[in-house]
């Protein structure tokens, strides 16, 4: 009733094409974003921002990047965790060497940077595919973290490898260190996001996109039509990279503002974004976000209820946490192997109809 | 769409819950994040037990402290450190003191904790160049530091083999846990290595430590004179019983504190026999202190844990903690006058102005179990000394075999000047003065 797009004409190329053709949805998400960025910032506490929105938008971040990587190219990474590192390294060599430089610019080249490992790594998918793949990048994780525990330069010689983000500004508000305020920081990452994502959007419904997913889908025939694996694979490494790499710069700098490589950036990271993109949806920008907020948020809201509510000792709530967050993985990978994206399309196509189903 | 409804209602509910656990009540919040869960939680019980058993006993005896009851909220990290910093936003409402049990933890607390003037106390962990409070004003490490760990182990080398000009020479291994924890002795050693002459040799252990077999084949073909240890968790036992397999000299074999509890020597069976570990509370239970918590927390069926398990090593240190916590609470109170209404500032000078006499331990029913603890707002650690225990593997239990030993104190306050100089430049603040 209220999902319906009949009377909306398209008389464009351009309106046909649009990224949210359908009227309630295009309204719907700058609803969402105006909420986002002009109401939430009001409301923020300091619980709200370090444990449940920082984290569901580096999650994202993170996730966007791997979603292009495996759910768009089809090549599997383990290695997340590792260009994780990568950026956050360069974000606090470059905090601590240039003091004035705004933050903006150092995520970006963090980005940069990891995105340039990201394709140095990638140039065995060239020729080895699907697993072996996986255990290439696999090496990536564990040499990155290695590197960075092992060589002084990285965390510039403190005594126990830590690093420490600095008090750091972007447009000359505060958001990095512990006098930035959780409005400041907040909106700093939700801008990131927000950009990374509109650009991830329409990257991948052009020609990069295009060739990603016709390599994704059979790479003899894509080869056969005139995509070239090289230019194709490696474009996907560098952007899925950059992505994974900016994730990691807000990750250090912005929302933990400290980090020790071997502890925050090990292969259970790597697995956390990869189960965020298969249980959000391969291959879906919304699947990245949605997956995100189902892995930092379900933990999250379990432990409330048990503990603050129910009064259950906090040991137990963890257990059953535990469990629970692993029933509900198996239960949404039987339910729609697909992913939650895949179930809001069809909760979408249910609407149209709504109420009256043929 | 059933289960949308859901999540919404959930969120909503979480969103509501946290404000309605807020409304203060008047007594004494002491936020607890430990890890019952994880690769560490075998550490992580026990040092919770022994925290939460002191504080119920003097809940049930004394009514709490001067009157006010201690309500210690647990919250579980799993030693992870995305998941202390939830737990420390969770419960930073009217919390009097933090204590993160982890260094990941620590490094991510100590910004925050100077913004948000809530004292940090990392007892015998955490950053070492906090000792200096000029620079670390709300973050408290008595009663010893890593550094200190590292320079009494070396002392007690010396003093085993005749005297420092003896070190000369000599091969000393460090077997360390491979993160910012295992590497805080490394500067310390090195430093000691060059004044004494020793040869220090580095052995990283990868978390979680499952795996040594490289490393004491280096150690038996090195055959250093001594080896030491910064392990935590699953490391420490298999480190002793590999030492044990390749029948390494038990005796020769020193832990650091975390180091050096039943659970670590245990596995290794009769092969662990001798093995030393760095300690800066006494094993055991006789000391007065455990029986009123039997008569007060056990008897009434409120123990943490169980009952044959008070005493442990690990138990003991966590029951430490508490007392700590209770007497700078304590302090706070006569410093301020009040009882009821006490801030993180108040506790801060409270911890400033900590001094637990021997006379006051005896007191406590604790005459023996630890070094007197003197902090003051410049020195944020205290004496710095610290015993060494031995592992009798025929009776089960830990003794110890010296009494508590100074460390360098000349080297670890330049080391620490150091450091805490290198930490006001890259974070551009300035030192605070004491008065």
């Amino acid at each position: 009733m209220l999902y319906r797009e009949a009377g909306q004409f398209k008389t464009s190329y351009s309106a046909d094409q649009a990224i949210f053709p359908i009227a309630q949805d295009r309204w719907g998400v700058l609803l969402f974003l105006l909420i986002a960025f002009a109401v939430v910032p009001f409301f923020l506490t300091d619980y709200m921002t370090n444990a449940v929105l920082m984290p569901f938008l580096v999650y994202a971040m993170a996730a966007l990047g791997l979603n292009i990587l495996v759910g768009y190219c089809g090549q599997i990474s383990l290695g997340t965790g590792g260009f994780m590192a990568v950026g956050a390294f360069t974000a606090y060599k470059l905090m601590a060497a240039f003091p004035g430089m705004d933050m903006i610019l150092v995520v970006l080249l963090s980005g940069t940077t990891t995105a340039i490992v990201g394709v140095i790594f990638g140039v065995p998918s060239l020729r080895i595919k699907g697993f072996y793949l996986a255990v290439a990048t696999l090496a990536a994780q564990f040499f990155l973290v290695w590197l960075f525990n092992k060589v002084g330069w990285f965390y510039n010689y403190s005594a126990t490898g830590q690093i420490t983000a600095p008090a750091r500004t972007a447009l000359g508000f505060v958001i990095s260190g512990p006098e930035a305020t959780p409005a400041a920081r907040y909106l700093f990452c939700l801008s990131m996001v927000t950009v990374a994502a509109l650009a991830a959007k329409n990257v991948v419904r052009g020609r990069f996109g295009r060739n990603w997913m016709a390599i994704r889908d059979m790479d003899i025939a894509a080869e056969l039509i005139g995509v070239q694996p090289l230019q194709a694979k490696l474009s996907a490494f560098a952007m899925s990279s950059f992505y994974i790499g900016m994730a990691g710069a807000m990750f250090f700098g912005v929302w933990l503002g400290a980090a020790e490589v071997t502890e925050a950036f090990g292969i259970t990271l790597s697995f956390l974004i990869l189960f965020m993109v298969i249980i959000g949806g391969l291959g879906s920008i919304l699947g990245s976000f949605l997956g995100a907020a189902f892995l930092v948020l379900l933990p999250i809201i379990l432990k409330t209820i048990m503990v603050d509510g129910l009064g259950v000792l906090s040991v137990t709530a963890k257990h059953v946490e535990i469990l629970t967050m692993g029933v509900l993985i198996i239960f949404f990978l039987i339910v729609e192997p697909h992913g939650l994206a895949r179930l809001w399309q069809l909760t979408k196509e249910k609407l149209r109809l709504w109420p009256f189903p043929y | 769409m059933h289960f949308r409804k859901l999540l919404l209602g959930m969120a909503t509910a979480a969103l509501a819950l946290p404000t309605l656990a807020s409304t203060a009540q008047a007594d004494l919040i002491i936020p607890s994040l430990i890890y019952r869960t994880g690769p560490y939680a075998a550490g992580g019980i026990p040092w919770g037990n022994g925290f939460n058993d002191y504080f119920a006993m003097l809940n049930a005896r004394d009514g709490g402290i001067n009157g006010v009851r201690v309500d210690v909220r647990e919250c579980e990290t799993a030693y992870n450190t995305q998941q202390g910093v939830e737990c420390y936003e969770a419960n930073k409402e009217g919390a009097l003191v933090m204590t993160p049990r982890s260094t990941g933890i620590t490094y991510q607390l100590i910004p925050r904790a100077s913004v948000d003037e809530i004292p940090i106390f990392t007892l015998g962990y955490g950053r070492t160049s906090a000792t200096d409070g000029t620079t670390f004003p709300w973050v408290f490490n008595p009663p010893v530091t890593y550094w200190d760990g590292a320079s009494v182990m070396i002392n007690y080398i010396a003093e085993q083999v005749g005297g420092f000009e003896n070190l000369a020479g000599k091969k000393i291994a460090l077997v360390f846990h491979n993160s910012a924890y295992g590497k805080e002795p490394i500067r310390t050693l090195e430093s000691l290595a060059e004044t004494y002459g020793f040869e220090l040799v580095q052995l990283p252990v990868d978390h979680p430590g499952q795996e040594q077999r490289a490393t004491w084949l280096q150690i038996r073909r090195d055959q250093p004179d001594w080896v030491l240890m910064y392990g935590w968790g699953v490391m420490n036992q298999v480190a002793i019983q590999e030492a044990a397999s390749i029948r390494y000299p038990m005796d020769h074999f020193i832990g650091v504190w975390w180091s050096g509890s039943e659970n670590d020597v245990l596995p290794a069976g009769a092969g662990a026999d001798g093995y030393l570990s760095a300690t800066f509370s006494a094993a055991g239970t006789d000391f007065p202190v455990f029986a009123e918590i039997m008569t007060h927390v056990y008897d009434a069926g409120n123990g943490a844990g169980e009952r044959e398990r008070v005493g442990e090593v690990i138990y003991n240190r966590g029951l430490l903690e508490a007392v700590i916590i209770s007497e700078a609470i304590r302090t706070a109170m006569e410093l301020t006058g009040k009882t009821d209404d006490l801030t993180g500032a108040d506790m801060r000078m409270g911890f400033e102005h900590l001094n637990i006499t021997a006379e006051r331990l005896a007191e406590l029913g604790l005459e023996g179990f630890a070094d007197p603890i003197a902090v003051a707002c410049a020195n944020h650690t205290g004496s710095g000394r610290a015993a060494i225990q031995q592992w009798d593997a025929d009776t089960g239990t830990w003794s110890m075999v010296t009494d508590f030993i100074d460390p360098d104190h000349e080297l670890i306050a330049r080391l620490i000047a150091e450091d805490a100089e290198a930490y006001r430049t890259e974070n551009s603040i300035t030192a605070t003065a004491c008065n």
